[in-house]
């Protein structure tokens, strides 16, 4: 295939031949299915694909344009969807047997304000069951496969959102992050994938995994690109109450600003052992670069760091315990076929409709707030976040953003974890303490291993200020463009 | 031995708010099953729940009207369980931290001279709680049929402390709570419609002990009378089986209300862990002083603070103003009324004799009727507060006599004439034209002069025989007062 194929290009590139009349929409979505077609068999990112939906999105923005009624820079640019994100008429399965026949009656906020500025909504992107896992591997689907190397997992739980970016099946797509789900997968596929604040995105219409944790983000191939999808789906939303009433800057625009020299805070505690020396390697290159071009960095102390993962597997597993309640093959979810009686209809449903990681949560979260235990777990895991979130704040008192690499490794062989529920935990031991704090994180691709598996680095920036984050990445990957290259397939 | 019975009630009142209390749907009773739904009624994947302002605020005014210390914080915490009127399998409720706490509801009991007011006392309260609604379940032999319409709507619980005795406690109880709560607005409170609904733990104990006895909770009380007599059937129940020695179990029991008994539904041992935990996808409410401030402006009269007024400044008998003060509605005609007339009691009387009569009347259920049709209330009457003040000032200025108007009531009330109107039409307008009743008090005299002779003779009875010749004449329309003036002065001169 020809490197001028709109599927090797960026969203903004897209969006300047559109402009330019060179390619229009319906040819940028069809080139899009013709390489589903061709590659998806190997990647398994999607679940579905409304093709003649997508076709019809993409007819109404060459019309609109014809008529110079354009809606946004991403007017007529297919964005994807990771399978917990409402699309009216379109299934939801949260890659879950359990909501096999289920389609949404609704718009997700996202898609919505998507929608309104002309993007062609398209695919339901693969995913942890539930959002939950660190590889794709728990998918009742099967699982989706890295785009540099099938035999390795693409990273989760949003693995369907960074592998279809990165094998070029969609140009942007959107993923949830509860504790890396979004930054791990970009991390180990090679693109940008961005955790915005806490309450910057609205959640309605995400199925819910952990509500305190929650934040659906962008998955693209370039910083920039990022940050036309961010302001597009950011803002203050009557439908979700944690959601923050603040203004939205034009990221895109901040981005083309010239910026000083920031200073970078390098977390002692993310760089002890455990950290493979090739993604060390890389994460110094990128120090070295901030250097170069001005910045400073400093050693900062997130002396909480070591409680993030027990932390949020109480934290996250008692919320999950609850949203996850109303999967009970009573209405739109499967019914047991054994079930005999009303106790049959929950506990067979929801018996043979979870996967084994879905239930472990479960259990472990019930058993978190249950009476006599709730003291001891919930309400010290959330005294214990507060700190976490203290010492967050504490840092930033002495700089702009803290870098640290966004996975401890490369993408690992398929098998390789999914045995060990406690090695897989600790695959989001850099990106779980930014979700605790709310914070925005950015994981940004700083090169590939020997092998030829992608590495990323991730930057955690203030609260609310995404503008000063995406500023920070850009300065790397505008010189870089490592997520630019795509795999061979 | 005698026994004491401890009890206290938890009763669930349905706010009549616009939409549900998390999401804009709409509230309303006998609407096509499921049709108050949305993705955040139904509990759908990705739904949130948004606070709506207008419960608490209502939350707030019941607080203020019961004397509560209102939270200056409440959050949402989820309840957790497993049931099929529950879509999303965990309620949305306040565990520690309710809007109000503290606060009493008065209640009258009934005293030994029924025309006089009964000693009061107050019933303190534990706690009152918001949370949303369950969906309705009907159950078949085979099968069983849930309708979310109810489900998220608004219900705030009020929970007492254990601190009645008597079934008749318990039912001044809820019928002084249930004044309140219509009288603010704050419902209907009708309990046929689920709006009031209501739960008592009961135990006994012998008479002069501190320590509680074994406590029971009753449940299906549907009606304020279905409480009074399932509360004396369970302290009969208890105190027959201490007699007996059988143990009391903690348990909850359902009151059959056409059997007249309570069975066991489950036992402590079945109790749920709700797991309770703060509500992630809520924030918590603040609120400040001025909100409350304002809230405390709206406040309606409490009830029994009315029927004192009407007792002590209008001089009101005690079974008017007790007839008067358990509706609102009525009330608020009553007091426009009589702000318009010569004089209040006879309003009062009126209102309370010939107005709720007529209402009452015209508002009995028709069995047959396909629908539900809307209740007449005094505001709603043909009647208005300004035609009966009109009636009363006509009796009072002697234009009419109470007969006549008695006569006149009933048809004003289904035609929307006034009294002015019919009288007229029907020439029944009291004559009081002072030279006519003069000519024919006249001739009643001169027909009979044996009695004007007697009275005249000090025979003060005599006169009756004219005044019953001088009405028979003017069909009994002449003011007996004239008539009686007039024979008089003709018979003195």
């Amino acid at each position: 295939m020809s490197s001028d194929s709109p599927i090797f290009k960026s969203a903004t590139e897209l969006s300047q031949d559109l402009k330019a009349g060179t390619v229009s929409a319906v040819e940028i979505t069809q080139a899009m299915i013709d390489r589903i077609d061709t590659v998806d068999e190997k990647v398994n990112a999607f679940l579905h694909i409304d093709k003649e939906d997508a076709l019809a999105q993409a007819k109404a923005s060459d019309e609109r344009r014809a008529r110079g009624e354009l809606l946004s820079l991403l007017d007529g640019i297919p964005v994807g969807m990771k399978d917990v994100i409402s699309v009216k008429d379109q299934p939801l399965t949260a890659a879950s047997k359990i909501l096999e026949n289920y389609r949404s009656p609704y718009d997700a906020t996202v898609v919505r304000k998507l929608k309104e500025a002309g993007a062609v909504v398209t695919g339901r992107l693969n995913l942890d069951e539930f959002a939950m896992g660190s590889s794709t591997e728990n998918s009742a689907y099967g699982p989706t496969r890295n785009p540099w190397n099938l035999d390795c997992v693409p990273g989760g739980s949003s693995g369907g959102s960074s592998a279809a970016v990165a094998a070029r099946e969609v140009p942007l797509s959107l993923g949830s992050d509860t504790g890396g789900s979004i930054r791990q997968p970009a991390s180990l596929c090679g693109v940008v994938g961005m955790k915005p604040t806490y309450g910057m995105v609205s959640r309605y219409g995400l199925a819910a995994f952990a509500s305190s944790l929650d934040q659906i983000g962008p998955f693209s191939t370039t910083v920039e690109d990022t940050a036309l999808l961010l302001e597009i789906i950011s803002g203050h939303d009557s439908l979700d109450s944690t959601s923050y009433p603040t203004e939205v800057p034009s990221y895109y625009a901040e981005l083309k600003k010239s910026s000083e020299p920031k200073v970078l805070g390098l977390p002692k505690e993310f760089f002890g052992p455990g950290m493979d020396d090739e993604v060390r390697a890389s994460i110094e290159q990128v120090i070295e670069y901030y250097r170069s071009i001005g910045y400073q960095t400093k050693e900062v102390s997130l002396p909480t760091t070591d409680l993030s993962i027990p932390v949020y597997y109480v934290i996250a597993t008692a919320e999950a315990s609850s949203n996850l309640a109303r999967y009970d093959g009573i209405r739109y979810t499967s019914r047991s076929e054994r079930a005999e009686n009303a106790v049959d209809v929950y506990a067979k449903s929801r018996g043979e409709g979870f996967g084994s990681e879905v239930k472990r949560r479960c259990i472990l979260g019930a058993y978190a707030l249950s009476s006599g235990y709730y003291d001891a777990y919930y309400l010290r895991a959330q005294k214990a976040r507060t700190l976490i979130r203290q010492d967050f704040e504490k840092a930033f008192t002495e700089v702009d953003a803290i870098l640290t690499p966004t996975s401890p490794t490369p993408a690992f062989k398929f098998g390789e974890k999914s045995d060990d529920p406690i090695s897989m935990y600790l695959s989001d031991v850099y990106t779980i303490s930014t979700n605790l704090a709310g914070l925005p994180g950015i994981s940004v691709p700083s090169g590939f291993s020997g092998s030829g598996l992608p590495i990323g680095v991730q930057l955690i920036g203030k609260a609310f200020e995404e503008s000063s984050l995406l500023q920070i990445a850009h300065a790397y990957d505008r010189e870089h463009l490592h997520g630019q290259k795509a795999p061979n397939l | 031995m005698e026994y004491e019975a401890v009890i206290g009630l938890e009763v669930h009142v349905q706010l009549d708010t616009n939409s549900k209390m998390f999401t804009r749907v709409g509230t309303g009773f006998g609407q096509p099953p499921n049709s108050l739904t949305d993705p955040v009624v139904l509990g759908l994947p990705g739904a949130l729940p948004v606070m709506n302002e207008e419960a608490i605020e209502k939350s707030i005014k019941v607080g203020l009207l019961l004397d509560c210390k209102i939270a200056e914080v409440c959050k949402w915490d989820r309840k957790n369980y497993f049931y099929p009127d529950m879509p999303k399998n965990y309620q949305i409720s306040q565990y520690d931290q309710p809007i109000c706490e503290g606060g009493q509801v008065e209640i009258e009991l009934a005293g030994d001279n029924p025309s006089r007011m009964g000693p009061h006392r107050m019933v303190e309260l534990t706690r009152i709680h918001l949370e949303e609604d369950v969906g309705k379940l009907t159950h078949y032999e085979q099968d069983s049929l849930v309708d979310y319409n109810r489900a998220g709507c608004p219900l705030l619980e009020i929970v007492s402390e254990p601190d009645m005795h008597t079934p008749d406690e318990v039912f001044a109880y809820l019928t002084s709570l249930r004044n309140s709560l219509v009288a603010a607005g704050i419902s209907a409170c009708d309990m046929e419609k689920g709006q009031l609904r209501c739960d008592a733990n009961i135990s006994v104990r012998p008479k002069g002990e501190n320590t509680l006895g074994t406590k029971v909770e009753l449940k299906n009380l549907n009606t304020i009378s279905g409480v009074r007599n399932g509360v004396e059937y369970e302290i009969r129940r208890q105190i027959r089986a201490i007699e007996e020695g059988t143990p009391i179990i903690q348990e909850t029991r359902r009151w059959n209300p056409e059997q007249k008994y309570t069975t066991p539904m489950r036992t402590k041992e079945m109790a749920h862990d709700y797991r309770y935990f703060p509500d992630p996808d809520l924030m918590p409410v603040q609120i400040d002083q001025a909100w409350i401030d304002r809230v405390r402006k709206e406040l309606p009269e409490k009830p029994f603070d009315k029927q004192r007024r009407y007792q002590e400044e209008m001089s009101l008998p005690y079974s008017i103003t007790s007839a008067l003060c358990g509706d609102h509605l009525l009330c608020a005609y009553f007091e426009e009324a009589a702000g318009l007339a010569k004089s209040a009691g006879k309003v009062a009387n009126w209102v309370v004799n010939d107005l709720l009569r007529e209402l009452s009347q015209a508002n009995k259920v028709d069995e047959f009727a396909e629908e539900e049709t809307e209740k007449i209330t005094p505001q709603s009457c043909a009647v208005s507060p300004q035609m009966l003040a009109e009636l009363v000032n006509l009796i009072e200025d002697g234009k009419l006599t109470n007969n006549v108007a008695k006569e006149l009531f009933p048809e004003m009330f289904v035609t929307g004439k006034s009294a002015t109107e019919l009288a007229k039409e029907k020439g029944l307008d009291q004559q009081s034209d002072d030279s006519e009743i003069e000519g024919i008090c006249a001739e009643a005299i001169a027909n009979d002069p044996d009695a004007a002779e007697k009275f005249r003779g000090g025979k003060e009875g005599a006169i009756n025989a004219l005044k019953g010749a001088v009405m028979k004449a003017t069909r009994g329309q002449a003011n007996p007062k004239v008539v009686d003036e007039t024979l008089r002065r003709l018979l003195a001169s």
